[in-house]
Protein backbone atom coordinates (compact mmCIF):
# COMPACT_ATOMS: atom_id res chain seq x y z
CA UNK A 1 0.00 0.00 0.00
CA UNK A 2 1.18 3.47 -0.92
CA UNK A 3 0.46 4.97 2.54
CA UNK A 4 3.53 2.89 4.24
CA UNK A 5 5.81 3.21 1.39
CA UNK A 6 7.51 7.10 1.75
CA UNK A 7 7.49 8.51 -1.50
CA UNK A 8 11.13 9.94 -2.08
CA UNK A 9 10.28 13.06 -3.33
CA UNK A 10 8.67 14.08 -0.11
CA UNK A 11 11.50 12.60 1.63
CA UNK A 12 14.13 14.77 0.23
CA UNK A 13 11.99 17.85 0.45
CA UNK A 14 11.31 16.90 3.85
CA UNK A 15 14.96 16.17 4.70
CA UNK A 16 16.37 19.14 2.83
CA UNK A 17 13.51 21.36 4.70
CA UNK A 18 13.94 20.04 8.33
CA UNK A 19 17.48 19.97 7.67
CA UNK A 20 17.71 23.90 6.67
CA UNK A 21 15.22 25.24 9.61
CA UNK A 22 16.93 22.60 11.88
CA UNK A 23 20.10 24.60 11.01
CA UNK A 24 18.89 28.17 10.63
CA UNK A 25 17.13 28.18 14.36
CA UNK A 26 19.95 25.97 15.77
CA UNK A 27 22.20 28.87 14.46
CA UNK A 28 20.23 31.83 14.91
CA UNK A 29 17.08 30.77 17.16
CA UNK A 30 17.93 28.16 19.97
CA UNK A 31 21.02 29.64 21.57
CA UNK A 32 20.16 33.14 21.64
CA UNK A 33 16.37 31.93 23.20
CA UNK A 34 17.82 29.19 25.83
CA UNK A 35 21.05 31.48 26.21
CA UNK A 36 19.15 34.33 27.15
CA UNK A 37 16.86 32.54 28.91
CA UNK A 38 19.79 30.95 30.84
CA UNK A 39 21.43 34.36 31.41
CA UNK A 40 17.99 35.96 32.99
CA UNK A 41 17.54 33.39 35.13
CA UNK A 42 21.24 33.61 36.70
CA UNK A 43 20.95 37.25 36.32
CA UNK A 44 17.29 36.78 38.44
CA UNK A 45 19.41 34.82 41.02
CA UNK A 46 22.21 37.06 41.17
CA UNK A 47 20.12 40.00 41.86
CA UNK A 48 17.93 38.58 44.50
CA UNK A 49 21.26 37.23 46.17
CA UNK A 50 22.13 40.78 46.20
CA UNK A 51 19.13 41.79 47.34
CA UNK A 52 19.73 39.89 50.40
CA UNK A 53 23.38 40.64 51.21
CA UNK A 54 22.14 44.48 50.61
CA UNK A 55 19.20 44.09 53.16
CA UNK A 56 21.55 42.59 55.73
CA UNK A 57 23.90 45.42 55.60
CA UNK A 58 21.29 47.57 55.62
CA UNK A 59 19.38 46.27 59.05
CA UNK A 60 23.50 46.28 59.89
CA UNK A 61 23.39 50.03 59.19
CA UNK A 62 20.12 50.57 61.10
CA UNK A 63 21.36 48.52 63.76
CA UNK A 64 24.46 50.92 63.87
CA UNK A 65 22.38 54.07 63.44
CA UNK A 66 20.43 53.50 66.19
CA UNK A 67 23.93 52.54 68.52
CA UNK A 68 24.89 55.89 67.21
CA UNK A 69 21.82 57.84 68.09
CA UNK A 70 21.46 56.16 71.86
CA UNK A 71 24.98 56.59 72.22
CA UNK A 72 24.73 60.54 70.89
CA UNK A 73 21.73 60.58 73.02
CA UNK A 74 23.54 59.18 76.36
CA UNK A 75 25.96 62.00 75.49
CA UNK A 76 23.47 64.72 75.23
CA UNK A 77 22.08 63.69 78.69
CA UNK A 78 25.31 63.22 79.96
CA UNK A 79 26.94 66.98 78.56
CA UNK A 80 23.64 68.23 80.03
CA UNK A 81 24.23 66.95 83.59
CA UNK A 82 27.39 68.06 83.07
CA UNK A 83 26.42 71.67 82.61
CA UNK A 84 24.10 71.63 85.44
CA UNK A 85 26.85 70.50 87.69
CA UNK A 86 29.20 73.40 86.38
CA UNK A 87 25.93 75.91 86.38
CA UNK A 88 25.76 75.67 90.19
CA UNK A 89 29.31 75.11 90.95
CA UNK A 90 29.81 78.39 89.35
CA UNK A 91 26.63 80.07 91.15
CA UNK A 92 28.03 78.21 94.37
CA UNK A 93 31.63 80.01 93.96
CA UNK A 94 30.14 83.21 92.96
CA UNK A 95 28.11 82.91 96.21
CA UNK A 96 31.19 82.03 98.39
CA UNK A 97 33.09 84.31 96.61
CA UNK A 98 31.00 87.47 96.96
CA UNK A 99 30.60 86.61 100.55
CA UNK A 100 34.33 86.68 101.07
CA UNK A 101 34.44 89.87 99.05
CA UNK A 102 31.45 91.55 100.98
CA UNK A 103 33.23 90.06 104.32
CA UNK A 104 36.09 91.37 103.52
CA UNK A 105 34.55 94.94 102.24
CA UNK A 106 32.67 94.95 105.72
CA UNK A 107 35.80 93.94 107.76
CA UNK A 108 37.53 97.21 106.05
CA UNK A 109 34.65 99.13 106.93
CA UNK A 110 35.07 98.05 110.47
CA UNK A 111 38.79 98.78 110.61
CA UNK A 112 38.13 102.38 109.21
CA UNK A 113 35.52 102.86 111.53
CA UNK A 114 37.75 101.77 114.32
CA UNK A 115 40.36 103.80 112.93
CA UNK A 116 37.92 107.16 112.73
CA UNK A 117 36.36 105.91 116.03
CA UNK A 118 40.02 105.92 118.11
CA UNK A 119 41.14 108.89 116.47
CA UNK A 120 37.88 110.55 117.33
CA UNK A 121 38.91 109.20 120.76
CA UNK A 122 42.22 110.54 120.53
CA UNK A 123 40.98 113.53 119.63
CA UNK A 124 38.50 114.01 122.30
CA UNK A 125 40.95 113.07 124.69
CA UNK A 126 43.45 115.70 123.69
CA UNK A 127 40.92 118.25 123.90
CA UNK A 128 39.90 117.41 126.80
CA UNK A 129 42.86 117.37 128.53
CA UNK A 130 43.88 120.83 127.30
CA UNK A 131 40.11 121.68 128.06
CA UNK A 132 41.20 120.07 131.79
CA UNK A 133 44.37 121.79 131.60
CA UNK A 134 43.28 124.83 130.59
CA UNK A 135 40.25 124.76 133.77
CA UNK A 136 42.72 123.43 135.89
CA UNK A 137 45.50 126.56 134.81
CA UNK A 138 42.51 129.33 135.34
CA UNK A 139 41.36 127.18 138.80
CA UNK A 140 45.32 127.52 140.25
CA UNK A 141 45.40 130.82 139.36
CA UNK A 142 42.52 131.63 140.70
CA UNK A 143 43.27 130.53 143.64
CA UNK A 144 47.25 131.29 143.84
CA UNK A 145 46.51 135.05 144.07
CA UNK A 146 47.70 135.13 147.83
CA UNK A 147 51.29 133.89 148.94
CA UNK A 148 50.05 131.51 151.86
CA UNK A 149 48.00 130.18 149.24
CA UNK A 150 51.11 129.73 147.21
CA UNK A 151 53.26 128.01 150.06
CA UNK A 152 50.41 125.46 151.08
CA UNK A 153 49.82 124.31 147.69
CA UNK A 154 53.82 124.01 147.37
CA UNK A 155 53.82 122.00 150.29
CA UNK A 156 50.62 119.97 149.50
CA UNK A 157 52.50 119.06 146.45
CA UNK A 158 55.63 118.08 147.73
CA UNK A 159 53.65 115.79 150.63
CA UNK A 160 52.46 114.12 147.71
CA UNK A 161 55.54 113.69 145.82
CA UNK A 162 56.48 112.18 149.30
CA UNK A 163 54.37 110.38 149.83
CA UNK A 164 54.40 108.66 145.91
CA UNK A 165 57.91 108.10 146.91
CA UNK A 166 57.68 106.27 150.21
CA UNK B 1 -27.27 42.90 37.18
CA UNK B 2 -24.55 43.26 34.84
CA UNK B 3 -24.16 39.20 35.50
CA UNK B 4 -28.18 38.49 34.52
CA UNK B 5 -26.86 40.86 31.48
CA UNK B 6 -24.48 38.29 30.80
CA UNK B 7 -26.11 35.25 31.11
CA UNK B 8 -29.08 36.31 28.80
CA UNK B 9 -26.22 37.19 26.06
CA UNK B 10 -24.59 33.95 26.66
CA UNK B 11 -28.07 32.05 26.14
CA UNK B 12 -29.02 33.78 22.99
CA UNK B 13 -25.76 33.68 21.82
CA UNK B 14 -25.81 29.62 22.43
CA UNK B 15 -29.54 29.69 20.44
CA UNK B 16 -28.14 31.44 18.02
CA UNK B 17 -25.20 29.22 17.49
CA UNK B 18 -26.96 26.16 17.60
CA UNK B 19 -29.82 27.87 14.86
CA UNK B 20 -26.85 28.43 12.64
CA UNK B 21 -25.56 25.40 12.98
CA UNK B 22 -28.24 23.35 11.96
CA UNK B 23 -29.17 25.89 8.89
CA UNK B 24 -25.43 25.09 8.17
CA UNK B 25 -26.17 21.12 8.17
CA UNK B 26 -29.35 21.60 6.58
CA UNK B 27 -28.02 23.29 3.45
CA UNK B 28 -25.14 20.87 3.54
CA UNK B 29 -27.16 18.08 2.71
CA UNK B 30 -29.60 19.52 0.10
CA UNK B 31 -26.86 20.58 -1.66
CA UNK B 32 -25.16 17.70 -1.18
CA UNK B 33 -28.56 15.37 -1.90
CA UNK B 34 -29.33 17.78 -5.14
CA UNK B 35 -25.60 17.62 -6.25
CA UNK B 36 -25.40 13.87 -6.15
CA UNK B 37 -28.99 13.55 -8.09
CA UNK B 38 -27.36 15.78 -10.46
CA UNK B 39 -24.21 13.42 -10.96
CA UNK B 40 -25.91 10.31 -10.29
CA UNK B 41 -22.72 9.79 -8.62
CA UNK B 42 -22.34 7.47 -5.75
CA UNK B 43 -20.06 8.23 -3.09
CA UNK B 44 -17.36 6.51 -2.03
CA UNK B 45 -16.31 7.34 1.28
CA UNK B 46 -13.03 5.36 1.33
CA UNK B 47 -11.80 7.27 -1.96
CA UNK B 48 -12.68 10.40 -0.27
CA UNK B 49 -10.91 9.59 3.04
CA UNK B 50 -7.96 8.12 1.07
CA UNK B 51 -7.66 11.45 -1.39
CA UNK B 52 -7.55 13.86 1.84
CA UNK B 53 -5.04 12.07 3.58
CA UNK B 54 -3.12 11.40 0.79
CA UNK B 55 -0.44 13.76 -1.29
CA UNK B 56 -1.63 15.89 -4.53
CA UNK B 57 0.27 17.59 -6.82
CA UNK B 58 -2.83 20.38 -6.68
CA UNK B 59 -4.02 21.87 -3.39
CA UNK B 60 -7.64 21.11 -3.64
CA UNK B 61 -9.88 23.52 -2.24
CA UNK B 62 -13.35 23.03 -2.76
CA UNK B 63 -15.49 22.01 -5.58
CA UNK B 64 -19.01 24.37 -6.14
CA UNK B 65 -21.15 22.11 -8.38
CA UNK B 66 -18.87 20.98 -11.06
CA UNK B 67 -16.24 23.48 -11.02
CA UNK B 68 -13.31 22.14 -9.21
CA UNK B 69 -11.25 25.09 -7.24
CA UNK B 70 -7.88 24.32 -6.36
CA UNK B 71 -4.29 25.35 -6.52
CA UNK B 72 -2.11 24.30 -9.04
CA UNK B 73 1.44 23.32 -7.99
CA UNK B 74 4.68 22.97 -10.16
CA UNK B 75 5.77 19.44 -10.93
CA UNK B 76 9.48 18.77 -10.64
CA UNK B 77 10.41 15.31 -12.63
CA UNK B 78 13.57 13.97 -13.65
CA UNK B 79 13.26 11.53 -16.58
CA UNK B 80 14.18 10.21 -19.61
CA UNK B 81 14.13 13.59 -21.56
CA UNK B 82 16.27 15.26 -18.24
CA UNK B 83 14.93 17.47 -15.93
CA UNK B 84 10.91 19.02 -16.34
CA UNK B 85 9.07 21.51 -14.59
CA UNK B 86 5.56 22.45 -15.57
CA UNK B 87 2.41 23.39 -13.60
CA UNK B 88 0.25 19.98 -12.16
CA UNK B 89 -3.00 21.38 -14.23
CA UNK B 90 -1.18 20.66 -17.48
CA UNK B 91 -1.67 17.22 -16.13
CA UNK B 92 -5.91 17.63 -16.19
CA UNK B 93 -7.35 16.88 -12.72
CA UNK B 94 -9.25 13.92 -10.97
CA UNK B 95 -10.93 11.89 -13.19
CA UNK B 96 -9.46 12.65 -16.54
CA UNK B 97 -5.97 13.02 -16.59
CA UNK B 98 -3.65 14.32 -19.94
CA UNK B 99 -0.36 13.56 -21.08
CA UNK B 100 2.22 16.62 -20.86
CA UNK B 101 5.90 16.06 -22.01
CA UNK B 102 5.20 12.35 -22.00
CA UNK B 103 4.43 12.51 -18.06
CA UNK B 104 0.64 11.72 -17.20
CA UNK B 105 -0.77 10.82 -13.71
CA UNK B 106 -1.45 6.58 -13.60
CA UNK B 107 -5.51 6.13 -13.06
CA UNK B 108 -4.80 2.72 -11.67
CA UNK B 109 -2.34 0.13 -10.72
CA UNK B 110 0.60 0.66 -8.00
CA UNK B 111 1.81 4.24 -8.77
CA UNK B 112 -2.01 5.65 -9.05
CA UNK B 113 -2.45 9.05 -9.01
CA UNK B 114 1.62 9.86 -9.14
CA UNK B 115 3.37 11.08 -12.21
CA UNK B 116 4.59 7.87 -14.60
CA UNK B 117 6.21 8.58 -18.12
CA UNK B 118 3.74 7.67 -20.92
CA UNK B 119 5.87 5.15 -22.58
CA UNK B 120 7.10 3.12 -20.40
CA UNK B 121 4.63 3.54 -17.39
CA UNK B 122 7.54 4.33 -15.08
CA UNK B 123 8.22 6.36 -12.09
CA UNK B 124 10.59 9.11 -12.94
CA UNK B 125 12.73 11.10 -10.24
CA UNK B 126 10.02 12.51 -8.83
CA UNK B 127 10.43 15.92 -6.76
CA UNK B 128 7.07 17.59 -7.23
CA UNK B 129 6.16 20.58 -5.15
CA UNK B 130 2.86 18.59 -3.80
CA UNK B 131 0.20 19.48 -1.47
CA UNK B 132 2.42 17.70 1.20
CA UNK B 133 5.70 19.95 0.49
CA UNK B 134 3.67 23.10 0.43
CA UNK B 135 2.23 22.47 3.63
CA UNK B 136 5.58 21.49 5.04
CA UNK B 137 7.74 24.76 3.66
CA UNK B 138 4.21 26.54 5.06
CA UNK B 139 4.87 25.09 8.74
CA UNK B 140 8.90 25.34 8.02
CA UNK B 141 8.43 29.28 6.95
CA UNK B 142 6.95 29.71 9.87
CA UNK B 143 8.46 27.79 12.47
CA UNK B 144 11.46 30.02 10.88
CA UNK B 145 9.18 33.23 11.31
CA UNK B 146 8.10 32.70 14.65
CA UNK B 147 11.64 31.47 16.54
CA UNK B 148 14.01 33.90 14.50
CA UNK B 149 11.69 36.84 15.63
CA UNK B 150 11.53 34.94 19.22
CA UNK B 151 15.26 34.84 19.34
CA UNK B 152 15.21 38.74 17.64
CA UNK B 153 12.75 39.73 20.57
CA UNK B 154 15.39 38.12 23.45
CA UNK B 155 18.19 39.85 21.85
CA UNK B 156 16.49 43.28 21.74
CA UNK B 157 14.83 43.13 25.26
CA UNK B 158 17.57 41.35 26.83
CA UNK B 159 16.87 40.43 31.05
CA UNK B 160 12.77 42.24 30.46
CA UNK B 161 9.97 40.86 30.76
CA UNK B 162 9.05 38.76 27.96
CA UNK B 163 5.83 39.91 25.85
CA UNK B 164 3.27 38.45 22.94
CA UNK B 165 4.62 35.06 21.36
CA UNK B 166 7.69 35.28 23.65
CA UNK B 167 5.62 35.26 26.66
CA UNK B 168 3.81 32.13 25.35
CA UNK B 169 6.29 30.25 23.82
CA UNK B 170 8.60 30.70 26.85
CA UNK B 171 7.42 28.61 29.56
CA UNK B 172 7.08 25.85 27.07
CA UNK B 173 10.53 26.09 25.81
CA UNK B 174 11.93 26.61 29.39
CA UNK B 175 10.30 23.38 30.64
CA UNK B 176 11.28 21.31 27.33
CA UNK B 177 14.80 22.41 27.87
CA UNK B 178 14.71 22.25 31.81
CA UNK B 179 12.65 19.22 32.34
CA UNK B 180 13.26 17.03 29.56
CA UNK B 181 16.69 17.95 27.68
CA UNK B 182 19.00 18.39 29.93
CA UNK B 183 18.20 15.71 32.68
CA UNK B 184 17.55 12.90 30.06
CA UNK B 185 20.44 14.07 28.07
CA UNK B 186 22.75 14.83 30.73
CA UNK B 187 26.09 16.53 30.53
CA UNK B 188 26.32 16.89 26.81
CA UNK B 189 22.69 18.30 26.35
CA UNK B 190 24.07 21.35 24.47
CA UNK B 191 25.06 19.13 21.11
CA UNK B 192 21.16 18.23 21.15
CA UNK B 193 19.48 20.62 21.98
CA UNK B 194 18.86 22.28 17.86
CA UNK B 195 18.01 18.87 17.04
CA UNK B 196 15.30 17.85 19.71
CA UNK B 197 13.42 21.66 20.02
CA UNK B 198 13.33 21.89 16.41
CA UNK B 199 11.75 18.42 16.30
CA UNK B 200 9.14 19.26 18.80
CA UNK B 201 8.09 22.41 17.81
CA UNK B 202 8.02 21.29 13.68
CA UNK B 203 6.03 18.26 15.03
CA UNK B 204 3.99 20.60 17.05
CA UNK B 205 3.70 23.15 14.14
CA UNK B 206 2.25 20.84 11.49
CA UNK B 207 -0.04 18.36 13.94
CA UNK B 208 -1.66 21.61 14.33
CA UNK B 209 -1.77 22.78 10.78
CA UNK B 210 -2.71 19.45 9.80
CA UNK B 211 -6.19 19.77 12.09
CA UNK B 212 -7.12 22.98 10.48
CA UNK B 213 -9.78 21.84 7.36
CA UNK B 214 -8.95 24.83 5.34
CA UNK B 215 -6.06 26.40 3.06
CA UNK B 216 -3.25 26.66 5.04
CA UNK B 217 -3.85 23.97 7.04
CA UNK B 218 -5.68 19.92 6.04
CA UNK B 219 -2.44 18.72 4.81
CA UNK B 220 -1.88 15.54 6.58
CA UNK B 221 1.36 15.75 6.80
CA UNK B 222 2.72 14.33 10.11
CA UNK B 223 0.32 11.60 9.08
CA UNK B 224 2.72 10.64 6.10
CA UNK B 225 4.81 8.04 6.58
CA UNK B 226 7.91 9.69 4.77
CA UNK B 227 7.97 12.74 7.36
CA UNK B 228 8.27 10.67 10.33
CA UNK B 229 10.95 8.11 8.50
CA UNK B 230 13.09 11.34 8.08
CA UNK B 231 12.48 12.72 11.84
CA UNK B 232 13.54 8.92 13.12
CA UNK B 233 16.14 8.36 10.41
CA UNK B 234 17.95 11.84 12.17
CA UNK B 235 17.54 10.86 15.65
CA UNK B 236 18.52 7.57 15.06
CA UNK B 237 21.81 9.23 13.42
CA UNK B 238 22.00 11.14 16.23
CA UNK B 239 21.82 8.84 18.69
CA UNK B 240 24.40 6.34 17.09
CA UNK B 241 26.76 8.41 15.40
CA UNK B 242 27.06 10.49 18.95
CA UNK B 243 26.98 7.17 20.93
CA UNK B 244 30.10 6.88 23.51
CA UNK B 245 31.82 3.87 24.42
CA UNK B 246 29.80 3.05 27.16
CA UNK B 247 26.59 2.76 24.53
CA UNK B 248 28.23 0.28 22.43
CA UNK B 249 29.62 -1.74 25.16
CA UNK B 250 26.50 -2.51 26.42
CA UNK B 251 24.89 -3.52 23.02
CA UNK B 252 27.99 -5.85 22.50
CA UNK B 253 28.89 -7.05 25.52
CA UNK B 254 25.79 -6.76 28.21
CA UNK B 255 26.12 -6.84 31.63
CA UNK B 256 24.21 -10.20 31.66
CA UNK B 257 24.63 -13.21 33.28
CA UNK B 258 26.91 -15.07 31.24
CA UNK B 259 25.02 -17.84 29.66
CA UNK B 260 22.98 -15.35 27.75
CA UNK B 261 25.43 -13.92 25.66
CA UNK B 262 28.26 -16.77 25.30
CA UNK B 263 27.13 -19.48 23.31
CA UNK B 264 24.31 -17.78 21.55
CA UNK B 265 24.84 -14.16 21.47
CA UNK B 266 20.80 -13.64 22.21
CA UNK B 267 21.12 -10.24 24.38
CA UNK B 268 23.35 -8.77 21.54
CA UNK B 269 21.15 -10.02 18.66
CA UNK B 270 18.40 -8.32 20.86
CA UNK B 271 20.36 -5.39 21.21
CA UNK B 272 21.29 -4.68 18.40
CA UNK B 273 17.39 -5.24 17.38
CA UNK B 274 16.66 -2.44 19.69
CA UNK B 275 18.73 0.07 17.94
CA UNK B 276 16.81 0.03 15.25
CA UNK B 277 13.68 -0.78 16.66
CA UNK B 278 13.54 2.37 19.00
CA UNK B 279 13.78 4.76 16.04
CA UNK B 280 11.05 2.53 13.60
CA UNK B 281 8.69 3.04 16.76
CA UNK B 282 9.11 6.51 17.26
CA UNK B 283 8.27 6.41 13.40
CA UNK B 284 5.27 4.49 13.54
CA UNK B 285 3.83 5.64 16.13
CA UNK B 286 3.18 9.45 15.24
CA UNK B 287 2.34 8.77 11.52
CA UNK B 288 -0.68 6.17 12.82
CA UNK B 289 -1.74 8.54 15.72
CA UNK B 290 -1.71 11.26 13.58
CA UNK B 291 -2.82 9.30 10.39
CA UNK B 292 -5.81 7.46 12.58
CA UNK B 293 -6.94 10.87 14.09
CA UNK B 294 -7.54 12.13 10.53
CA UNK B 295 -8.90 9.10 9.30
CA UNK B 296 -11.75 9.81 12.47
CA UNK B 297 -12.54 12.94 11.81
CA UNK B 298 -12.85 12.38 7.92
CA UNK B 299 -14.93 8.76 8.98
CA UNK B 300 -17.19 10.80 10.88
CA UNK B 301 -18.16 13.58 8.22
CA UNK B 302 -18.43 11.05 5.89
CA UNK B 303 -21.30 9.60 7.68
CA UNK B 304 -23.29 12.22 6.89
CA UNK B 305 -23.48 11.69 3.51
CA UNK B 306 -23.53 7.88 3.92
CA UNK B 307 -26.46 8.09 5.88
CA UNK B 308 -27.85 11.18 3.40
CA UNK B 309 -27.57 9.14 0.67
CA UNK B 310 -30.24 6.65 2.15
CA UNK B 311 -32.71 9.52 3.42
CA UNK B 312 -32.51 13.36 3.74
CA UNK B 313 -33.71 12.70 7.01
CA UNK B 314 -31.65 10.04 8.42
CA UNK B 315 -28.73 12.21 7.15
CA UNK B 316 -30.13 15.22 9.21
CA UNK B 317 -30.38 13.66 12.40
CA UNK B 318 -27.12 12.04 12.17
CA UNK B 319 -25.34 15.36 10.78
CA UNK B 320 -26.12 16.29 14.67
CA UNK B 321 -24.07 13.54 16.37
CA UNK B 322 -21.41 13.87 13.56
CA UNK B 323 -21.06 17.29 14.09
CA UNK B 324 -21.17 16.60 18.16
CA UNK B 325 -18.38 13.58 17.49
CA UNK B 326 -16.07 15.46 15.12
CA UNK B 327 -15.92 18.80 17.52
CA UNK B 328 -14.91 15.89 20.11
CA UNK B 329 -12.46 14.39 17.93
CA UNK B 330 -10.85 17.63 16.95
CA UNK B 331 -10.33 18.78 20.72
CA UNK B 332 -8.94 15.08 21.16
CA UNK B 333 -6.91 15.71 17.72
CA UNK B 334 -5.58 19.39 19.53
CA UNK B 335 -4.74 17.16 22.53
CA UNK B 336 -2.74 14.48 20.34
CA UNK B 337 -0.76 17.02 18.23
CA UNK B 338 0.90 18.30 21.60
CA UNK B 339 1.40 14.42 23.25
CA UNK B 340 2.42 13.11 19.75
CA UNK B 341 5.10 16.18 19.71
CA UNK B 342 5.91 15.91 23.54
CA UNK B 343 6.57 12.14 23.07
CA UNK B 344 8.51 11.81 19.60
CA UNK B 345 10.81 14.75 21.46
CA UNK B 346 10.65 12.74 25.02
CA UNK B 347 11.62 9.57 23.32
CA UNK B 348 14.21 11.23 20.99
CA UNK B 349 15.93 12.92 23.38
CA UNK B 350 15.82 9.54 25.95
CA UNK B 351 17.74 7.49 23.06
CA UNK B 352 20.16 9.88 22.73
CA UNK B 353 20.55 10.24 26.17
CA UNK B 354 20.74 6.44 26.39
CA UNK B 355 23.49 6.42 23.94
CA UNK B 356 25.52 9.01 26.15
CA UNK B 357 26.11 6.72 28.89
CA UNK B 358 29.52 6.87 30.60
CA UNK B 359 31.48 3.35 31.46
CA UNK B 360 32.21 4.27 34.96
CA UNK B 361 28.52 4.63 35.57
CA UNK B 362 27.66 1.55 34.41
Amino acid sequence: MSLLTPDPGLLFWMLLCFLIVAFILGKWGWPAIVGMIEDRGNYIEESLKKADEANAALAGIKAENERLAAEAKNERLEMLKEATKLKEKMIEDAKTQATVEANKIIENAKESIQLEKDNAVKEIRSQVAEISVNIAERIIRGELKSNESQIDMINKLLDEVNIAKS
Amino acid sequence: MSQSINNTFSKTGKLIFGILLVVLCFLGIIAFTSNSEESKGELNVKEMIFSHIGDAYNWHITTIGKQHISIPLPCIVIGQNGLDIFCSSKLGHEGHYTEYKGYTIAEEGSNAGKIVEVSTGERPIDISITKNVVSLLISCALLLIIFLSIAKKYKKNGFCKPTGLQAILEPLIVSLHDDIIKPSIGKNYKKFTWYLLTVFFFIFINNLLGIIPIFPGGANLTGNIAITFVLAALTFLLTNLFGTKGYWKEIFNPDVPIGLKCPLPIMQFIEFLGIFTKPIALCIRLFANMFAGHVMVLVLIGLIFVFSQLNVIAGLGFSFVSVLLVVFMSLLECLVCFIQAYVFMTLSALFIGMAQVEEEHE
